[in-house]
């Protein structure tokens, strides 16, 4: 391969893996709900939208950075998710219907109204938050002078990945550290076991929903500054969310990982090598290929190895 | 009097328009009648057979599109869209069946979204077949006059309402919602559900098919974004019949109405016209929740809920 | 009648069936029991055609089953029941019963007229037109056992249908499971219920861990000391 292939091959693999971080940080919430919960959020992706709404007014009013709104938007998110998992989603779940899937339909009006407020309090106009190291980024070059090839790592684009590596640190450690976090993995793992064990699992199921809402709501911050924003965006958040969480395997957050890096490589890739048209494409595929082929999630055929035959 | 009823209502709806109709108000009309094709062809699959899909803008747009391609390549009347389509359609949910029909419940709903938008991104892509993004248009209108297009759809309504009627009480019926109940059960009994689900599907598929190839002849444009709609084909599709009663006959017919009317009264008023998503979505929800088998279905809890303003 | 050879069942690395041997002859009634978890259910599974055994296989009046299909198996003749009865809610007891007589008729005049007689053999012609949603659990898993003999089967996987039941309805179904035997239809059950077991079972195979550890009639089993410990032993680390 020539440099420029080289370099060219270098760069999208770079761009695929810091992106991945955060894709995996967007399905992690997701994988959460669906594996403690066994809930289908189709209005994953309008909970992010919406706290990147929060990120974009704290930005333009009070000059705030979206990666300090985090604090901010996280917890107010995790509310909202408490106040939707008690108010809507638990009275669905005892309702008495012919069809079995009420609950994912639910979700669907959930998100068709956030979608649709959004777009009549703050109208359709693209947002973003141009912030002072929006377009920096480090070079290769600076840093080897005799490099022979150029390679680019976009600052906020780093700093993002930095966050939501952090930030997966951060709950890897709650569920498996403390006893609340280990709590929710019981109960995603053994639903009657945990109930036996005297789990309360209501308020699990309100924990579990907040914190999904919130994880989902820091990758919004996080991505602000790296993407623009407008209220129908959130559908591909949520095929990403869900793409992740099949491939990744459901309530495993090691699997959301994985699924966030192989996703984003794969799409930067054929961005790259395949062209922008079909993009959009390609999430859908893969995901429709994982439900088919993966559906117990990646993690489980490194299960399946370790056990043996 | 209650056997009667469909038929009453059909002379009704064909003597309707001799009134004296304008061309708005045939318009509703036709929309009304299209949308119950739709809702009851999604019924057969959904409410009857359980298996929930959020991707028949997929059959609608690939119906439409037949008629359209084969107008745009031959030159000849789009009307012949519709016997075709329906070959083409069946073809189409053959192929799509063998893939999503293994995967269970929320599972197939999800793949039946993701193929809806595969097909919308697909026809925007081919443009040397369907023109992507600029679409088809149809340069010659047959009739002026709404009435004739009136006719064709009402008659398809109507062969729909019967067949669906004779399907649900015959065995594919009683299999459809063995394999509703429990798929795994209706297996043991001796039920090849992977059969009865692409009979289901194909049936399905097939009507929406013709209701979209009537729509390109109708309209006399299409494009992807329109056909192939997620929230305004596939979603609207669910909330009709959800709204008018799950697995009911009169069912998406009812949905029908209510839905075309709140689609029209809030697009009347000026200050909401751009917030339909959020009444829709506040409905589905409030449906969801309250009246999950619909009007038709839960008809009862809604005369105790009128009544008494609860439902218990 | 049913030959299981050698079946076992791997998921992941767990061995659900090991190694289980055992034949139902023609018009008995065999007892699958064993402590819970122990397997059974992953049996009928494999039985019915729900699971491909890993390992073995299973014929039926001759013929491998083991790689077919269920729908299959059904139209050979093996019906079963689901320990977690789930009747066609919405619907009447008689067209619960007629969804599974298509099976064996070529129409629906037919079919109802299979469902009826089945329906009087089960007790339940008074509540044919009862939705069976309402129903009492005695009569929802006389219900089920219904729909399976409308597949008029040669043989019958009935997994716990006892269960739950209260003294006259466990009267009621030991009834109809006599009767369903002297029209000669073989049956495997598994059951908890030792009473029921002992009273109506010609034979019992043991499972614990996914392995056979016991056969024999009810009289050896009562007796066999591994099958006390695997019971005891069970009631001791409870």
């Amino acid at each position: 391969m020539t440099a420029p292939q080289i370099e060219v091959l270098l760069q999208t693999l770079i761009a695929g893996f810091l992106l991945g971080g955060l894709y995996a940080l967007i399905g992690i919430g997701m994988t959460l709900i669906m594996g403690v919960m066994k809930i289908i959020n189709l209005a994953h992706g309008e909970l992010m939208m919406v706290s990147m709404y929060i990120a974009y007014w704290l930005f333009t009013l009070f000059g705030l950075d979206p990666y300090l709104s985090v604090f901010i938007a996280a917890p107010v998110m995790f509310l909202i998710g408490v106040g939707l998992q008690k108010f809507l989603i638990t009275p669905v779940l005892k309702v008495d219907s012919i069809l079995p899937e009420n609950q994912v339909i639910l979700t669907v009006g959930i998100a068709m109204v956030l979608s649709n407020l959004a777009m009549l309090f703050f109208t359709s106009d693209y947002r973003s938050t141009p912030v002072s190291y929006a377009t920096s980024a480090w070079y290769l070059s600076d840093h080897w002078k005799g490099s022979p090839i150029e390679l680019s790592l976009s600052i906020p684009w780093t700093v993002s990945f930095v966050f939501a590596v952090a930030i997966t640190a951060g709950l890897w450690f709650f569920l498996t550290k403390t006893d609340t976090g280990k709590s929710v993995r019981a109960t995603s793992q053994d639903f009657q076991a945990a109930l036996i064990m005297g789990v309360d699992v209501d308020r699990m199921r309100m924990l579990t929903f907040g914190l999904g809402s919130a994880l989902v709501g820091a990758a919004g911050c996080l991505f602000i500054p790296i993407y623009y924003l407008y209220p129908s965006m959130g559908g591909q958040f949520t095929l990403i969310a869900f793409v992740v969480t099949i491939i990744g395997g459901l309530g495993s957050t090691a699997g959301a990982i994985i699924g966030g890096i192989i996703l984003s490589i794969f799409e930067s890739m054929t961005a790259t090598y395949l062209g922008m048209g079909w993009a959009p494409v390609d999430r859908f595929v893969v995901f429709v290929a994982a439900l088919i082929f993966l559906p117990a999630g990646i993690v489980s055929l490194a299960r399946k190895r370790r056990l043996g035959k | 009097m209650k056997r009667y009823l469909p038929f009453v209502i059909l002379a009704l709806l064909a003597v309707v328009p001799l009134v004296g109709l304008n061309s708005y108000l045939m318009h509703i009309l036709i929309l009304f009648v299209m949308w119950s094709v739709i809702g009851m062809s999604w019924n057969l699959l959904g409410g009857y057979c359980g298996q929930v899909s959020f991707g028949h803008a997929a059959f609608f747009g690939v119906g439409a599109y037949t008629a359209g391609i084969f107008y745009a390549k031959t030159g000849l009347s789009a009307w012949w869209g519709l016997p075709l389509s329906i070959v083409a359609v069946a073809l189409f949910a053959l192929v799509i069946g063998f893939i999503v029909l293994r995967l269970r419940g929320p599972y197939f709903a999800l793949a039946t979204l993701a193929m809806g938008e595969v097909l919308r991104v697909t026809a925007e892509n081919l443009t040397n077949l369907t023109g992507g993004d600029v679409g088809i248009m149809i340069r010659e209108r047959t009739w002026v006059e709404k009435i004739w297009y009136y006719y064709i759809i009402l008659a398809v309504a109507a062969i729909t309402f019967y067949l669906v009627k004779i399907v649900v009480q015959s065995r594919l019926g009683y299999y459809f919602v063995a394999i509703r109940e429990d798929q795994d059960a209706a297996e043991s009994l001796g039920i090849n559900t992977t059969l009865y689900k692409t009979i289901a599907l194909s049936l399905s598929a097939v009507i929406t098919g013709l209701a979209g190839a009537f729509y390109t002849n109708y309209m006399g444009y299409i494009d992807p974004k329109v056909v192939f709609a997620l929230h305004d084909i596939s979603i609207i599709t669910i909330m009709v019949v959800m709204v008018g009663g799950v697995a009911t006959f009169w069912g998406p017919v009812i949905g029908s109405i209510i839905m075309i009317l709140m689609s029209e009264v809030i697009r009347s008023i000026p200050m909401l016209g751009s917030a339909h998503q959020t009444f829709f979505g506040m409905l589905l929800i409030i449906i969801i929740i309250f009246l999950p088998n619909g009007i038709a279905g839960d008809f009862k809890k809604l005369k105790r809920l009128i009544r008494t303003g609860r439902t218990t | 009648m049913l030959d299981v050879n050698n079946i076992s069942m791997f998921f992941g690395g767990l061995a659900a069936i090991s190694n289980v041997s055992f034949s139902v002859n023609k018009g008995e009634i065999l007892a699958l029991i064993g402590p819970n978890g122990a397997g059974k259910t992953t049996l009928f599974n494999v039985v019915n055609g729900f699971y491909k055994p890993s390992h073995g296989d299973v014929f039926f009046k001759g013929a491998k089953i083991s790689n077919m299909k269920t729908h299959r198996i059904c139209k050979l003749g093996i019906a079963r029941t689901f320990q977690v009865v789930r009747p066609l809610q919405r619907m009447t007891v008689l067209d619960n019963v007629i969804a599974s007589a298509f099976l064996r008729a070529a129409n629906k005049a037919q079919a109802e007229e299979i469902a009826l007689d089945i329906l009087s053999f089960s007790g339940l012609y008074d509540d044919r037109q009862a939705l069976s949603k309402g129903l009492p659990l005695g009569k929802r898993k006389r219900l089920e056992i219904a729909r399976a003999l409308a597949t008029q089967p040669a043989m019958l996987l009935l997994d716990e249908s006892f269960a739950g039941l209260n003294p006259s309805e466990l009267n009621e179904s030991i009834e109809i499971i006599n009767k369903i035997k002297a029209k000669g239809i073989t049956m495997m059950i598994i059951e908890h219920h030792m009473k029921v077991i002992m009273a109506i079972s010609d034979r019992i195979v043991v499972i614990n861990y996914g392995q056979k550890i016991a056969e024999g009639t009810p009289l050896e089993i009562r007796q066999n000391p591994l099958v006390i410990e695997a019971y005891l032993g069970e009631a001791a680390h409870a």
